[in-house]
């Protein structure tokens, strides 16, 4: 494979993965305040991929049409945040946030609300434990509810130029005994990536500190 | 007396995190790693520790299914889940277990609190 100027090395893809748990763990304590009942999750799991390949992912695993709550974000590292579930799982989502005992019209009238505040609680929570992380801030804008087909996320239909990075995060949860799959996706320009790349590097050095003791079998 | 701790965490970024505290809290006291629940078994098996520092969130068996296993088996050990997820059904899940729930980031006051804690209960017990 090509030399990649922005692939991340296998440590600072875990430190990445650790800050998205850290983030998504903390989303799922501000959720459970919200539904007053246990949030569940999963480990997520984060790669890094190009337009293309983020855009083949989502049409290779969910249905075509998507929602998603989309928050820009702009400081040391700029680009767009996206929470993506299959639109067939949205009203999951909804009825697991707000109950099910509505009638269906409420729930409809309040499922762009819903989604919205998931949105915010999921992506601020990611976004803003990175930045604590990395001791910088991030300007982030007010949650959007999107719906269409991946292409419009990812593609051609979604601005961007085409070497953007996708950094991909799977996420399950599970509300109100409710399975949900959902996705976590920022995209990146490439110098926002090398940001980011150097930013993970400036981490671990702080986090090893002095010294780090070798493990006799470390993984 | 030195004890002898066991770090359990998917992330080594976590476990260096970890250890950074451990080495200004307790630096003479020996720490070993494993980066899920099967591997740490082995360490235990090999090496008995006297206190296992669990995250929750692990690929495989997690934290608290883990510590709730080692603390019937072993009651001896004194165990920690270490967790961003702050829910209070994890919270109280951890505590019900025998185990106790250190927040995300762990800072060096919730560590080492736990470590005296551990400590003094392993002594008073004639445990070396």
């Amino acid at each position: 494979m090509a030399a990649d100027p922005v692939l991340l090395t296998e440590m600072e893809l875990d430190a990445l993965t650790e800050l998205v748990n850290l983030g998504v763990s903390n989303a799922a304590t501000s959720l459970r305040d919200l539904v007053r009942e246990e949030v569940v999750l999963s480990v997520p799991r984060v790669i890094v991929v190009t337009r293309e390949q983020a855009l083949a992912n989502l049409n290779e695993r969910v249905a075509k049409r998507l929602v998603a709550v989309r928050q820009d974000f702009e400081g040391d590292i700029r680009g767009r945040a996206l929470l993506i579930f299959p639109e067939a799982k949205s009203m999951e989502l909804v009825r697991g946030i707000i109950g099910s005992d509505l009638a269906a019209e409420d729930i409809m009238e309040l499922e762009q609300e819903a989604l919205a505040e998931t949105g915010n609680i999921m992506l601020n929570s990611c976004l803003g434990t990175i930045a604590d992380n990395f001791e910088r801030s991030l300007r982030i804008s007010l949650p959007e509810v999107i719906y269409g087909e991946g292409d419009e996320f990812f593609g051609t239909k979604s601005g961007g130029k085409p070497d953007d990075r996708v950094i991909f995060m799977y996420i399950n949860f599970a509300i109100r005994h409710r399975d949900i799959q959902g996705y976590i996706a920022m995209l990146l320009d490439l110098p926002s990536l090398a940001t980011l790349k150097s930013l993970l590097v400036a981490l671990i050095e702080r986090t090893a500190g002095s010294p780090i003791i070798a493990p006799p079998h470390d993984s | 007396m030195t004890h002898k701790v066991l770090i359990v965490d998917d992330s080594k970024l976590a476990r260096m995190a970890v250890i950074k505290a451990l080495n200004a809290l307790r630096p003479d006291w020996p720490r070993i790693e494993a980066s899920n629940a099967e591997e740490a078994l082995a360490r235990i098996n090999e090496q008995e520790p006297d206190i296992i520092l669990l995250d929750f969130n692990m690929p495989g068996k997690d934290g608290l299914l883990f510590a709730a296993e080692l603390s019937q088996q072993n009651p001896r050990i004194a165990i920690a889940v270490i967790s961003a997820n702050r829910q209070a059904e994890v919270i109280n899940r951890t505590e019900a277990v025998g185990a106790t729930f250190l927040p995300k980031p762990l800072t060096e006051k919730a560590l080492g609190d736990f470590l005296n804690a551990a400590a003094a209960q392993q002594q008073s017990n004639g445990v070396r």
